[in-house]
């Protein structure tokens, strides 16, 4: 199973849990499979079905361009983090 | 991947572009001329805070020679929240689109709310002063612990606290607040021996780039959309021009131009969404150029910050904790780069217990932007500061502290997330075995100070193009502007896989219509990712022309090898051609042959990079001088080495300016005091010695020829290793940039500052 380390601003959502493993081929089941344990999940790290513009997505300590399509391995750890920012946007 | 005998990589031709750049004659957005030209200018805001009551255009639009006037009104309404526009994250377009031109209220000194269009610029400037706009002055808040208290002013109604998809719900000028954490900090200072804590502050600098933005747009009578314009990505810039003006993305064609320097600053559209509205209004081609007051003013800076930091050491030196605080001013709208500087902050060392708060904080400045490795500069300033006394209180070499302490493959950073392949530990060794780290200061009043950075780089998306001439030369087509060398360092990876020579190779950048979409030429992406297109690119041509020699030869493709610009056949290795040789026969055999790619490449080599700098303060004036400087970075497989030498000049040199002089001079009222560079005091050629570099060259294994990304990291040490040499000098510890005069004779006790 991957191992999904939850960052420290949405541990409210996981009753604390640091690492959870989620059995899931892609990151798009990943987050279903974490809201299915913590309901509300994905609504944090979604938005209209994407990854949120300011959550970045690391398979395997790479950060991932293509979010919920990016594979995950029977042994992988995912993370997310902040997507760097100071240079788009707005 | 192989690492040496490379016939290309790691030489130093010229690049392709030097001539034209030398002589003059290459163009640059300032250069641009069309028939019936008009020009354009823009009215900015007096006020660092203030509700627009009302604007009076009438008199500008009756001006002679005027052509149009519109205000952000004639903006399009985009509505709130974020908006996913395809090709790039997504975006706030209303924040995005009033930071172009003010509505209601202007945020900054230099807000943009109106602009003029006219036959020439001097009628638009005589326009604009006949605008009458009527402001309510509001109050304005500046420094970011005070627009970080509840009783601030608050510049955006609707702005509350976020962090990662949690909103407070709460008003309030910090726009996020994000947490890292790792391990248990409360355990691992338990067990600390020495505590060292400090503050730190930095002011905002800009990226001083040598060309003012500058763009020309034409709205023609079908609707059709063409930008010349010298910024950063031409890609990006069509998304949000589209974005801001609520036309088709097809609709609009960018014609990227040379680009007078960026550093992350020229990434966002400023002009290029007004000067089409203005086009749109007068049927004629606008150009647009700012002054450098309005450059200074109103585009993006870095931002300044308050930070904390404390560390926690074994007696040996271990470090079992760290704890950081860190406040960003964003300027006007959300979106400094405060959380990439959490990141970066202790990832040279291999620490378990770790703690960051990063805040997002809006203050009545312009809206910040990239610069050179967004974010890193100042939070390194703060934790290679509190090392360095660490070091002094152990009395421990400076070098070897952090060679106990270093990270290397496999060590977690403060995101949890382990580090690939990288030379931290190389470095710090050619660090300590270097002659700068052994000589002596050789001088009286002088100091010598160290410091770290790292920086992750990025890959994202490139496209590229190559086609193959009949004299056996090939055609280049990429996306990615060339601010630093990437024409010849792309062109460089490609003319390796053909066993051509790069100068072979002929690069070109080309409009959005005519290539592959390809993101900014940021993130220290360009060499790497774009590289890797060329280098793909390259590949499918030799696949292709494998296919033509087998039919020359009346074989399988599979009969058909290549090396080094040779072509032979397996079967029998007397028949051979040369790739030039081949090239000339591609008409009877079906015709061009075209290789083509657009990667989204995997295995970003994040860099590393150490510097060293002795300085000599004098005590009655309080001038530093920098007397020899050596910038070490771990660099990957060098492209073209002589360019990363150059971009590692160039970040020491920024550092240099940050460190001890560059500052925005605000006054009471919120304006900017030294809005020239005049009063903008960058350095010269004549305040800097020679800087040496270093390069450390452990490939990255994710890329096809080991290359990492150069351009960001050299920005990165080289403030702490200033306030550490100045520290070092005077014998009191410097938390605050820039060091200028004034500072320094108020921490020697010789005035009060």
């Amino acid at each position: 199973m991957a191992m999904v380390f939850i960052p420290p601003t949405m541990r409210d959502a996981t009753n604390g849990d640091e690492k959870v493993s989620v059995h899931a081929a892609n990151i798009g089941q990943l987050i279903r499979e974490l809201d299915q344990v913590y309901p509300g999940m994905a609504d944090r790290l979604c938005e209209d079905g994407r990854i949120r513009g300011e959550i970045a997505v690391a398979v395997d300590g790479e950060i991932t361009e293509i979010g919920m399509f990016a594979t995950v391995e029977e042994n992988s750890e995912v993370h997310f983090l902040p997507a760097i920012s100071g240079g788009s946007g707005t | 991947m192989a690492t040496t005998d490379f016939r290309v990589i790691g030489t130093r031709p010229i690049r392709h572009d030097g001539t034209d750049k030398v002589t003059g004659r290459a163009k640059y957005g300032g250069d641009t001329a069309a028939a019936d030209l008009l020009y354009a200018k823009i009215l900015r805001s007096p006020h660092a805070h203030a509700r627009i009551v009302s604007i009076d255009t009438s008199k500008a639009a009756a001006h002679p020679g005027v052509k149009g006037v519109i205000t952000g009104m004639d903006l399009p309404e985009l509505g709130p929240g974020t908006i996913e526009v395809g090709e790039t994250p997504s975006v706030n377009a209303m924040q995005m689109s009033t930071n172009v031109m003010a509505r209601t209220k202007v945020l900054y000194k230099g807000h943009a709310v109106a602009a003029v269009v006219a036959t020439s610029v001097h009628i638009a400037e005589e326009a604009l002063a006949a605008i009458e706009v009527q402001y309510e002055v509001l109050p304005h808040v500046m420094d970011v612990r005070e627009s970080m208290k509840d009783e601030a002013p608050l510049l955006l109604d609707g702005q509350t606290t976020t962090s990662l998809g949690k909103d407070t719900g709460k008003k309030s000028n910090i726009a996020t607040h994000t947490v890292f954490e790792i391990g248990d900090t409360s355990k691992g200072f338990a067990e600390a021996d020495l505590v060292v804590e400090n503050e730190f502050t930095t002011s905002p600098t800009h990226q001083g780039y040598i060309e003012p933005q500058s763009a020309m747009v034409f709205w023609n009578s079908d609707d059709e959309i063409t930008i010349w314009t010298s910024n950063q990505g031409p890609f990006g810039v069509r998304t949000n021009t589209a974005l801001l003006l609520n036309v088709p993305l097809s609709s609009i064609k960018v014609i990227p131009l040379e680009i007078g320097g960026g550093f992350g600053g020229k990434i966002p559209v400023y002009l290029e969404p007004v000067a089409a509205l203005l086009s749109k209004m007068s049927g004629h081609p606008v150009k647009m150029t700012l002054t450098r007051t309005e450059v200074l003013e109103a585009t993006g800076p870095t931002p300044g910050s308050y930070m904390k930091a404390k560390i926690g050491v074994k007696n040996d030196g271990t470090i079992v904790a760290g704890e950081a605080y860190l406040a960003f001013a964003a300027g006007a709208f959300p979106g400094s780069a405060v959380g990439a500087g959490a990141m970066c902050m202790f990832t040279p060392y291999d620490v378990e217990n770790l703690h960051i708060d990063a805040y997002d904080v809006l203050v009545n400045k312009p809206k910040v932007s990239a610069y050179r490795a967004p974010g890193a500069p100042q939070a390194a300033y703060a934790v290679e500061s509190v090392i360095d006394e660490i070091c002094g209180k152990l009395g421990m070499d400076r070098i070897e502290f952090r060679m106990k302490n270093a990270a290397k493959q496999g060590t977690r950073q403060v995101t949890g997330v382990p580090l690939g392949s990288v030379g931290n530990v190389e470095m710090l060794e050619a660090v300590k075995n270097s002659d700068h780290y052994n000589a002596p200061l050789g001088g009286p009043n002088r100091g010598r100070g160290v410091a770290s950075g790292f920086w992750f780089n990025a890959g994202m998306q490139s496209s590229a193009t190559l086609q193959v001439n009949p004299d056996g030369t090939v055609a280049q087509v990429t996306g990615s502007v060339d601010i630093g060398g990437t024409r010849v360092a792309t062109a460089m990876q490609a003319a390796e896989v053909l066993g051509l020579e790069a100068h072979d190779v002929k690069p070109v950048v080309a409009d959005t219509n005519s290539i592959g979409y390809t993101a900014v030429t940021g993130g220290s992406r360009t060499a790497f990712a774009t590289g890797w297109a060329t280098y793909e690119a390259a590949n499918d041509i030799v696949k292709q022309m494998k296919e033509r020699a087998a039919k020359l030869w009346e074989t399988d493709a599979s009969d058909v090898e290549f090396d080094e610009g040779t072509f032979t056949r397996a079967s029998n290795s007397e028949q051979e051609f040369t790739f030039k040789g081949l090239a000339a026969r591609l008409m009877e055999t079906g015709g061009p042959v075209v290789g083509k790619a657009t990667v989204t490449p995997p295995g970003v080599g994040a860099g590393f990079g150490h510097h060293i700098v002795d300085v000599e303060v004098d005590p009655e004036t309080g001038k530093v001088d920098v007397v020899r400087y050596t910038a070490f970075q771990d660099v990957g497989k060098a492209i073209h080495p002589s360019y990363v030498e150059g971009q590692i000049q160039g970040g020491a040199v920024q550092g240099i300016g940050w460190a001890l002089n560059e500052e925005y001079y605000y006054n009471d009222s919120g304006v900017m005091a030294n809005s020239s560079f005049l009063d903008y005091r960058m350095p010269t050629s004549l305040d800097l010695p020679m800087i040496d570099t270093v390069l450390i060259e452990v490939p990255n294994p994710g890329h096809p020829y080991g290359a990492r990304g150069v351009g960001e990291v050299p920005l990165v040490p080289g403030l702490a290793a200033l306030g550490n040499a100045v520290t070092n000098a005077i014998g009191t510890r410097m938390n605050q940039l820039p060091m200028k005069p004034g500072k320094i004779l108020s921490a020697l006790g010789e005035i009060d500052n």
